[in-house]
């Protein structure tokens, strides 16, 4: 017998924004931990969701250099919590009334993140482009 | 800067460099500083050792990558003390345990260079 999925609810969203420089990536990755400890998370679950999260902003700023800004959006759910990290450019396309996702998906000479990121969240959707801008979406379950 | 790095040379013509804290996109370029350091000065055998390492990210594996590539190109070759689990779990999703030796205390990482 196939048991039914557990009902999830939304929480909250909380939204971050740092300089896309190095020295900031550190604070996103705290501010994550944080929200992800308002879910029972293992301290394992906590820590993969850090380091995926450090390597998505740490993407964003190799991939658009450094001097402008990340976007961390963290939708939480009681079963599971979705981070969107995203860089300017994606913000002053979404603005532009551009589509939501950039169309390449791609990371040249990145792929270690990236395939850390796949390996640690449950669901990882992303698209990079020079001029398009970076976008990373993962989802993290509790207790998947 | 939350990284301390410290380099010691060991009785056995080893050279042992300590780290501790984080090792990320901001911190690595201190690790690389001085890993590159010790190379430049023709020293090949190597000891990182990460025991007091809370944090690693795919910059920081870099710096070690990067690393052992140019021991290898000399004949020598870079040894992990390593015990952290989550640290560890990274190593093996990455592959890279197949590629480090990886040691649970630094006698047994500086006995395996010789």
């Amino acid at each position: 017998m196939n048991l039914p999925e557990p009902r999830s609810e939304h929480l909250g969203t909380v939204e971050l924004r740092i300089p896309s420089k190095p020295e900031w990536v550190a604070v996103a990755r705290l501010a994550v931990a944080a929200i992800a400890n308002r879910l029972p998370f293992s301290v394992e679950e906590i820590e993969d969701l850090k380091l995926a999260i450090a390597e998505a902003c740490t993407i964003c700023i190799q991939q658009g250099g450094s001097g402008q800004s990340i976007d961390v959006i963290c939708d939480v759910e009681t079963t599971h919590v979705r981070v969107d990290v995203r860089d300017h450019r994606y913000r002053e396309r979404a603005e532009g009334g551009a589509p939501r996702r950039p169309a390449v998906t791609a990371v040249e000479g990145e792929g270690l993140g990236i395939f850390l990121i796949q390996a640690l969240t449950d669901e990882l959707e992303y698209g990079v482009d020079p001029q398009l801008g970076t976008q990373l979406v993962m989802t993290k379950r509790v207790g998947a | 800067m939350d990284i301390k790095v410290h380099v010691r040379e060991s009785e056995d013509d080893a050279y042992v460099v300590e780290l501790g804290g984080e090792i990320d996109v901001y911190t690595s370029p201190k690790v690389k500083e001085a890993i590159t350091e010790l190379i430049d000065q023709g020293h090949y055998n190597l000891v990182i050792n990460l025991e007091k390492v809370r944090y690693i990210d795919s910059t920081g594996l870099g710096v070690l990558i990067g690393g052992l590539k140019r021991v290898r190109e000399h004949g020598g070759t870079v040894n992990l003390v390593c015990t952290n689990p989550q640290i560890k779990k990274i190593f093996d999703i990455t592959g890279l345990v197949k590629i480090f030796g990886i040691f649970d205390d630094e006698a047994g990482a500086k006995k395996a260079l010789a």
